[in-house]
């Protein structure tokens, strides 16, 4: 067990360093951006002196490497520091109290997680279960059929998968609200009500992946000697799958599994805004807009981080199901 | 009494590209209760493949297209398939070649043990498990009680092929499909597994199928005798009346193939220098020593067999001598100079003196490069040939190896033979014009036939070349045949070294003596004798052990 420590020590190091160079990396590209916070703020019609103005209320005058190293002070005593937009809000207000980046991004963060959570509760089983099933029944009508279903429903754009699910499920047979303006203090079953248009169509979006990862994973160990033992002795070819190709598989189910959940929480604006879902997708889009570098940079991190948790998840879990390196000779 | 097991007609095709081509051609087969049949013939015979259909089960890509398997009375062949998952596991069982690739690597042994009692119901689990542990005390697998709790990959593979045994005979079956159950394990622990085998088979009156390309083990474990060949029934017969009186000149051939042998030539003068001297070499993987102060020396001309069982060292000492595992300590003479210890220091010309032919020619061949190009490419690294130049010298090469040029040049790996890959494999090795090469373990893939065609061919070249060999092999009487001195290893040390006629003669060391007496014998009552001689607690492992 003591390497399994090792490992995740020494990923969650690589992981701090990758973090650093994404914050360098989107620090530089926001700011190769044509204009800035205050050309986007004020529009057309902004006079060289109030851009002047908000540029040095902000310290946008300051050289780039300066600003960097300023954020880079603040991340590092845990301060994800105040979006322009609010501190610009506050000055001109006179100076009051603003909503800081932490604050702002917590709750479209959790909305963003329960959505990614309630997808993954149908997604997962789903895609695991039409795999097994797949692998079993391979090369049957069923099994084409779940592919061309999976395939057709990951090669249409998200947005035309979610119009598809308001008109069948919202229009002409009212189920679910179309709408999913969720806020703090619902609740949960009138939130998860709310939520289960885009949990479907993410659900859409990501099954092909693991189900197709599943059904290849488990027909790979056909061909293995086990496998024909297991047929040999008499099992089912239902047990057969389960119970002697599926273990020695779940290594790259789980990756894909990890990469779908990742994409769950970093890539879901369209979604997101078909819904009206109040996540983190749309509040990172919307800062770039108006290149407000402390929310981006901030939103950039949580993405980078769920990658590289959510894949260190994967690695670790896929180690403790291989008996081989559980359990050392 | 009725037999338990009767084929008719037996047909079986095997799919390649778009057609059905035939496998099996009409093979009969009878077996009584309780009785051992032996199925023997070299790879491609299709005994497997009869072996399976005797379980009304065909691999992908392969179907049963005529004839009849009636076990007790049921066709297998027509049967649906819920009626053969009944039978399965239950009355009819398998012992599969590779123990450690047959196990589930995912579940415990004794899981896996229980599951075929379990879902037949012919046993709940826990009576099951106690029987299992009863059944490994009657293998004489060690710690009985608690080997089966364990994974697969933490028991040795002779260990692990009983416990597969134990499991065929966890419903009791009325037959078992024995598939080369020893042919991957050493000769010392081969003997523990027949042993095991028989004596189980014996208690229980288990019918029997034994498939084996391997006589004298056959002669052991048959009552009777199936010689094929390319699908057909060459002869059957009586254990006995088989091994004295074979009819058919095939199944004389099989027996003749053994009688190969090559003079002993003069021992090197005193004074000579060797070709490759191995120095007090000590190795390490990480930081377990494998090696412990190894030498001897090769001389020119001259074949030297390095033998043992796996994980004696042998390849380990073939990696060190070519670089790719540098010594701890010790060091690699070639022609009298020391060779640096790492290949990526020595010259070009240094790594071209030494060369390697590999077990697998398979894997060591580049299947999309054709033949042409495969030796071609260290011609023109060593040779600095090129264009026409090159292409004469392939030419000259594949002559050497006795393979037509013009018809091998542009053909590929997968076109060809075992045999003829691992020719390639020669031919590749002598493209370097090397002085010395290693040839590890390059006929233990091959058929008997087969590989004495290769045995004789290195043989040849030696003549013609004066090539030095060392020849790594478990297989003695490949180093009877071509060896003219033998390093006999165990543990990573040398524990006998000399000429090869002193080795066949006793007194050896003890590890070499149970080595010898190990390898079976055409006698069919070698193993029951052996087993007289040598007493219970003194069978392969133990005896291994003991030293």
């Amino acid at each position: 067990m003591s390497s399994i420590l090792k490992i995740i020590l020494q990923r969650l190091g690589l992981g701090l360093i990758t973090l650093f160079i994404v914050s360098i990396v989107i620090f530089v590209a926001v700011n190769l951006l044509p204009g800035d916070f205050a050309e986007a703020i004020l529009g057309q019609g902004a006079t060289p002196e109030s851009v002047a103005q908000i540029r040095r209320d902000l310290g946008l005058d300051q050289p780039l490497v300066a600003r960097y190293l300023d954020w880079l002070r603040g991340m590092l005593t845990l301060d994800l520091g105040t979006s322009f937009a609010q501190l610009n809000f506050a000055k001109a207000m006179g100076g009051a109290g603003s909503v800081t980046v932490a604050e702002q991004i917590a709750p479209r963060l959790s909305n963003t997680l329960f959505l990614a959570a309630v997808t993954a509760c149908i997604a997962v089983p789903v895609a695991v279960f039409l795999g097994v099933l797949a692998a079993l029944y391979r090369n049957t009508a069923f099994d084409k059929a779940a592919n061309l279903f999976t395939l057709s429903s990951i090669s249409s754009p998200e947005f035309f998968m979610a119009y598809v699910l308001i008109l069948f499920l919202a229009v002409l047979n009212p189920v679910f609200p179309s709408l999913s303006n969720i806020y703090e203090g619902m609740a949960f079953s009138e939130r998860l009500q709310k939520s289960m248009l885009p949990a479907l169509t993410l659900t859409l979006v990501v099954t092909a992946h693991m189900m197709r990862m599943t059904r290849a994973a488990i027909i790979n160990l056909l061909a293995s000697p086990y496998i024909e033992m297991a047929r040999l002795k008499g099992l089912s070819p239902m047990r057969v799958i389960v119970k002697h190709a599926l273990p020695n598989a779940l290594a790259p189910i789980i990756n894909v599994i990890a990469l779908n959940l990742a994409y769950l929480i970093t890539g879901v604006v369209v979604v997101e805004v078909v819904f009206v879902y109040p996540g983190i997708g749309q509040l990172f889009v919307d800062s770039v807009k108006i290149r407000d570098i402390p929310v981006v940079q901030a939103c950039c991190l949580i993405f980078a981080a769920a990658y590289i948790l959510l894949n260190l998840t994967a690695d670790i879990l896929s180690i403790i199901s291989n008996p081989r390196l559980r359990h050392p000779k | 009494m009725s037999d338990l097991l009767k084929i008719r007609d037996l047909r079986i095709e095997g799919r390649s590209d778009e057609t059905w081509t035939p496998i099996i051609n009409g093979v009969d087969l009878d077996l009584k209760r309780g009785e051992v049949l032996g199925l023997i013939g070299e790879s491609g015979a299709g005994k497997s493949t009869i072996g399976l259909a005797a379980m009304g089960y065909t691999r992908d890509g392969v179907r049963i297209s005529g004839g009849s398997v009636e076990f007790d009375g049921i066709d297998l062949v027509t049967a649906s398939a819920r009626v053969k998952r009944d039978l399965l596991g239950k009355r009819i069982a398998y012992v599969a070649q590779s123990a450690a690739a047959s196990f589930n690597p995912a579940h415990k042994i004794i899981d896996q043990h229980t599951e075929a009692p379990v879902q037949h119901g012919v046993a709940k689990r826990s009576t099951s498990v106690e029987d299992g542990i009863e059944l490994y005390r009657k293998l004489r697998l060690p710690n009985p009680d608690e080997i089966g709790f364990r994974y697969p990959h933490q028991v040795s593979g002779g260990q692990l092929q009983r416990a597969m045994t134990a499991m065929a005979m966890s419903c009791r079956p009325d037959l078992i499909i024995f598939d080369e159950p020893t042919t991957a394990l050493d000769v010392t622990t081969q003997i523990e597994v027949l042993a095991s085998i028989r004596n189980i088979v014996d208690e229980f009156d288990t019918a029997a199928i034994y498939i084996t390309h391997d006589l004298a083990v056959v002669a052991q474990m048959a009552d009777r005798i199936k010689v094929l060949l390319r699908g057909d029934e060459v002869e059957e017969a009586e254990t006995r009346e088989m091994l004295s009186h074979p009819k058919e000149d095939y199944t004389k051939s099989l027996w003749a193939v053994r009688e190969f042998q090559r003079p002993e030539k003069p021992p090197a003068p005193a004074d000579a220098v060797p070709v490759v001297s191995v120095r007090n070499v000590t190795a390490a993987y990480g930081s377990t020593d494998v090696l412990h102060n190894v030498s001897f020396d090769i001389h020119a001309g001259r074949t030297v067999a390095v033998v043992g069982e796996s994980g004696s060292g042998k390849s380990t000492t073939a990696r060190c001598i070519t670089g790719l595992l540098p010594p701890r300590q010790g060091e690699i003479l070639f022609d009298g100079e020391v060779l640096p210890a790492d290949y990526r220091k020595r010259t070009k010309d240094q790594l071209r003196q030494a060369q390697m032919i590999y077990q697998m020619a398979d894997t060591a061949l580049n299947p999309r490069k054709t033949i042409g190009e495969i030796i071609g490419r260290p011609v023109r690294f060593y040779g600095g040939l090129r264009g026409a130049k090159r292409r004469e010298r392939v030419h000259e090469l594949l002559d050497q190896i006795e393979l037509e040029p013009a018809q091998y040049y542009h053909r590929y790996p997968s076109e060809l033979s075992g045999g003829q890959k691992q020719r390639v494999g020669i031919a590749r090795a002598l493209a370097a014009d090397p002085k010395f090469i290693i040839c590890d373990e390059v006929t233990s893939a091959l058929d008997q036939l087969v590989a004495e065609g290769i045995l004789r061919l290195l043989a040849d070249l030696q003549d013609k070349l004066g090539l030095s060999y060392m020849f790594i092999t478990h297989d003695l009487a490949t180093v009877k045949s071509i060896a003219d001195e033998v390093v006999v290893m165990k543990d990573g040390r040398v524990v006998e070294h000399g000429p090869k006629t002193d080795m066949f003669t006793p007194p050896h060391h003890p590890y070499t003596d149970l080595l010898l007496s190990s390898v079976p014998e055409m006698d069919p009552d070698w193993l029951t004798d052996l087993l007289a001689e040598r007493g219970v607690d003194n069978l392969g492992d133990a005896a291994v052990d003991k030293m």
